[in-house]
């Protein structure tokens, strides 16, 4: 193969298979398209043994758009593990709600293309690309079930407020490429070097951090976060709470460590106040939620404010945690989502709190792992949610920021409440004669189980994962 | 190589739970034997701790130490001294008592109420013989979902306010401890090089003043609200009045010992100088407790809330007796922590035995049980007396040992005269008012006419009831005649803790508190940070 290609190789997995999958929705069979998400699957999974495989590889392509370092295969694995979840997930989802159909597949491969890509992406344009293949992608995943009220006011709500987002996006591009002469992230981070406080840049580094809010869905850019979740066929909400965030994230940090290391000081006050608000707003509005998709939905913005804690915080260890915690929330949220959907029965989605009502007595397995999933979100030991935070937490303290590290906490002490009201509806209310649902089909065990076998891998054993995270952002922060 | 005890006590629980939990439904008395089976192993395999366990040497015995994160300094490190060694047969001690009294009481989910106080009991244990800040915090965290579960699944009426109420207090308490434990180790790394959660390791050091108070105080909160200490005392009415009587009987012979545990552990080794200073305040809140906690004992009208509430009091005497610094204040409190374990566990045993007959715990609902049923009276009989310290059992010798160690302390602060006597004077008064709360309870339920036409027909203690109890009365009277056996365990240990206490105070340098200089006094710069990573 030739070597200028290698950099583009987990997106070309990708691609590639998104291709393949669109030639085979229109062979027969044209009634069932089950083998297509095994298709797809089984290029998510190529991807990422082919991320592994680079490890430590360096390279760039397309004139430096694209860059290939470890950063980048890093995050490559979180979203195609999110990716696999996803359409594990999927096939027999889609089926019991009449939405089976090739267009699925596709989407969400595209999307996943455009979160590899917005990893790799070494320039604002490229960035750029890459947030519309990913949100245009979701944005029509979203309204999936296009008969459901709800589906189409969560994909016009995502879409409106996604295109507001961009519009800021692109005027920050904009900005800056007036400032620097370039939209280059290395060419801006040598125009930034010599030191001058540009407003115009600054100002274009905070459209840009719009932009970025939007899709992290930070406070005070959250605001379609519960319906879209709510509305969204339940996978796709899965995907867009653990992928589509994965892959602001990377963007965010290649962009504001190795682009905007000059104006640290600057972003940072920002920043450590978004998290605050983000960690508050998202706890304290997920307290008053019966839904729990929509609960869900608050406690991931209540998790962005935790990650944000660690890119205020800075350095290998900070930017480190971020992508640890990133792995560790896929797999946390991927589950938890899981478990919701494979309680879905027919049409009637079982996501009010009522519907868990003793849930341990008619699903005891599912009920437990819900409940692992629930303690990993708070952070409880021995699961990964802890490890996690522990690593947030401690970077925050080392780098002197105590008092955010002791907000964080007393904030994971406050969510700890709702998560656990789902634990005593599932273990300490009886069940009122609700209907045990569908048995989980393979692939949904098999997912959760993976999930499973994440957060009890890197809540027992993080050691080795945070290593290869710091020095994922070695290359960010030279 | 050695054989690991104490790993093997401590996660063979686990295993059981395990196991337990795989078990196929309806297997309930199977379950029931296992679970109890596997915890009476692990208290047999920690006689191995106590005879052998060298009472002359101060230091960690049975020290395990495996590196588990390496480039944190994270290291699985477990140890016994003479402060943990009896909490740790107290807990394996207390575990197939609890499980056994359990056989009637719980006849709902059986396997998973065993898993959960097997899981438990590893989480109790793996609390005392971590010497590891991180393996440390982990069991105490972990501990708190199995004790939520069974407050909140197989609780009373009100399980669910009083589980959540338990769990949010001890987290809000230990997510500040967690601060200060990064804050500790960041310090530490950055003054002397050295990265590391170990406990021994840390204690050699000296935190400057200014922050030693601050983290002296995120970590006295979350062994305050654990212990409970007054005003952080408002969960415990609640958990044990909702849980289940095992769940009781743990919760107030173990949990609660977590927090003094906590205190001669971690906060007096690590944070002398602010302990010392802090000391008046701890006294005041001890205080408070022990009188508050008596007189609100006294107006209880239901038994369990009355136990409940007279463990405020009663360990309000074992936080004095740790904050003397005197010998005798702390052999006392260590052997106080024991005793309240064994009468406490006991009352609760017996209230619970109450319960299963007559589904009431209210005082009014009693009255001449004497003559029913004359054996559970009598046991009642002792049970009070030993908790209300009459001379003979054991509640005497600890708070024997704790008002002498405290007058000791007040006759070492002549300077400030006549008032430090004032602590160890109304810390007696708590003795009378127990007296009065324990006696006048006892003679409402026992004494008297029957006045319910349902308490004739109660049958006296079944077999199972006596084997539970019978083991319990042993330790009270055994304990009460002749201490040593137990006492002696500690001494080394304390000795060796109040010199160090004592030296690493008057080394201490004075200073303002001044939180930025956790960070200014020797922050790392990143560079350094990746050299102490320096595993990879």
């Amino acid at each position: 193969m030739d070597a200028a290609l290698i950099p583009l190789l987990p997106l070309l997995v990708v691609g590639g298979t998104a291709l393949l999958v669109i030639v085979l929705d229109l062979l027969p069979p044209r009634d069932r398209k089950g083998h297509l998400g095994v298709v797809a699957l089984a290029g998510v999974v190529m991807a990422l043994l082919v991320s592994l495989g680079l490890w430590g590889r360096e390279g760039r392509a397309f004139r430096g758009m694209v860059v290939l370092d470890n950063f980048a295969l890093f995050l490559d694995v979180v979203i195609c593990y999110a990716a696999a979840l996803v359409l594990l997930l999927s096939t027999d989802y889609l089926r019991r709600n009449d939405g089976e159909r090739g267009e699925y597949y596709i989407l969400v491969l595209l999307s996943t293309l455009g979160m590899v890509l917005m990893a790799a992406a070494a320039d604002l344009i490229v960035i750029f690309l890459a947030l519309e293949l990913m949100s245009l992608s979701l944005y029509v995943l979203a309204g999936f079930f296009r008969g459901r009220l709800a589906a189409a006011e969560a994909s016009m709500k995502y879409f409106l407020l996604g295109a507001f987002a961009t519009g800021f996006f692109i005027y920050g591009i904009a900005l800056i490429y007036g400032a620097t002469g370039s939209t280059a992230l290395d060419r801006i981070a040598a125009a930034t070097r010599a030191g001058t406080r540009d407003p115009l840049l600054l100002v274009g580094l905070g459209l840009l951090l719009v932009g970025f809010g939007f899709k992290i869905s930070s406070v005070p850019f959250h605001m379609w976060v519960p319906d879209v979740y709510e509305g969204a066929p339940t996978s796709v909400t899965a995907f867009i709470a653990t992928g589509s965030k994965a892959a602001g994230f990377a963007a965010l940090l290649r962009v504001l460590l190795s682009t905007f290391k000059v104006s640290q000081p600057d972003w940072t006050v920002l920043l450590w106040v978004v998290a605050v608000l983000t960690m508050t707003v998202g706890n304290v509005v997920a307290i008053a939620q019966s839904n729990l998709k929509r609960m869900l939905a608050y406690s991931s913005v209540a998790h962005v404010g935790y990650m944000l804690i660690g890119v205020v915080a800075g350095g290998a260890l900070g930017a480190g945690s971020v992508l640890f915690y990133l792995l560790v929330y896929t797999f946390t949220t991927a589950g938890a989502f899981g478990v919701i959907l494979l309680l879905e029965r027919g049409r009637r989605e079982a996501v009010d709190l009522d519907d868990y009502a003793g849930l341990a007595g008619r699903h005891p397995v599912l009920a437990l792992t819900l409940a692992l999933f629930l303690l990993s979100l708070i952070g409880m030991p021995p699961t990964a949610g802890f490890a996690g935070k522990f690593y947030l937490f401690g970077a925050a303290v080392r780098s002197g920021y105590i008092w955010l590290a002791v907000i964080a906490v007393l904030n994971s002490a406050v969510a700890a409440y709702y998560y656990l009201r789902v634990v005593v509806y599932m273990y300490m209310r009886d069940t009122e004669g609700l209907p045990t649902g569908p048995a989980p089909s393979f692939a949904g065990r098999l997912a959760l189980a993976i999930a499973l076998w994440g957060i009890f891998q890197l809540g027992l054993l993080p050691a080795p994962v945070l290593d290869l995270a710091q020095a994922a952002v070695a290359p960010l922060l030279r | 190589m050695k054989l690991p005890i104490l790993s093997l006590v401590t996660f063979l629980p686990l295993l059981g739970g395990v196991v337990i939990a795989l078990f196929p439904r309806g297997r309930e008395a199977l379950v029931r034997w296992l679970a109890f089976l596997v915890s009476t192993a692990a208290f047999a395999l920690s006689l191995l701790l106590y005879f052998g366990f060298d009472a002359g040497s101060p230091d960690y015995q049975f020290v395990e130490q495996v590196r588990w994160m390496p480039s944190f300094g994270i290291s699985y490190h477990l140890g016994v001294d003479g402060i943990s060694l009896l909490l740790v047969l107290l807990t394996t001690f207390l575990s197939p008592l609890a499980l056994l009294s359990s056989w009637r009481a719980v006849e709902v989910r059986v396997k998973e109420f065993a898993a959960s106080m097997l899981l438990l009991e590893t989480g109790m244990l793996g609390v005392f013989v971590s010497l590891d800040l991180f393996l440390f915090y982990i069991f105490w965290e972990a501990m708190l979902i199995p004790m939520y579960l069974i407050i909140g699944v197989w609780g009373g009426p009100a399980r669910i306010y009083a589980a959540i109420k338990f769990i949010l207090y001890t987290l809000a308490g230990s997510v500040l401890m967690l601060v200060a434990i990064l804050a500790l180790y960041f310090h530490h790394g950055g003054v002397t090089g050295i990265y590391t959660f170990d406990l021994p390791l840390l204690t050699r050091y000296v935190v400057p003043g200014g922050i030693q108070l601050w983290l002296f105080l995120a970590f006295a909160v979350a062994f305050a609200i654990k212990v409970p200490m007054f005003p952080f005392h408002t969960w415990l009415p609640d958990a044990h009045v909702e849980a289940p009587t095992a769940g009781s009987v743990i919760l107030a012979g173990v949990l609660l010992k977590m927090g003094t545990y906590g205190f001669l552990r971690f906060c007096l080794p690590l944070f002398p100088q602010a302990s010392l200073a802090a000391t008046p305040w701890i006294f005041l809140l001890a205080l408070i407790g022990i009188i508050y906690g008596a007189w609100v004992s006294m107006v209880q009208p239901d038994l369990k809330k009355l136990v409940a509430y007279s463990s405020v009091s009663h360990l309000g005497f074992v936080v004095l007796g740790l904050f003397t610094l005197t010998p005798q204040g702390i052999v006392g409190g260590l052997i106080q922590m024991v005793n309240h374990g064994l009468s406490t566990g006991a009352l609760f045993l017996l209230v619970g035995i109450l319960y299963e007959r007559r589904h009431t715990r209210l005082i009014a609902e009693f009255g001449g049980l004497w003559q029913v049923v004359p054996a559970f009276s009598a046991l009642l009989m002792i049970v009070a007396l030993s908790s209300l310290g009459l001379p003979g059992l054991n509640g005497f010798v600890g708070e024997f040992l704790i008002l002498v160690g405290a007058f000791a302390w007040a006759a070492n602060l002549s300077a400030a005269g006549p008032p430090a006597y004032l602590v160890p004077v109304l810390a007696t008064s708590g003795i009378i008012f127990a007296a009065v709360y324990l006696l006048w309870m006892y003679q409402r339920v026992c004494f008297g006419e029957i006045t319910a036409e349902a308490n004739r027909g109660l049958t006296d203690l079944t077999r199972r009831e006596w084997a539970v109890l019978l083991p319990v009365l042993l330790f009270i009277v055994w304990i009460g005649v002749y201490p040593r056996p137990f006492t002696g365990k500690t001494e080394a240990s304390v000795q060796a803790l109040i010199a160090q206490v004592q030296s690493k105070a008057a080394a201490a340098a004075p200073a303002q508190p001044d939180l930025q200089r956790i960070h200014a006094s020797g922050a790392p710069t990143p560079s350094a940070w990746g050299a102490g990573l320096g595993g990879r």
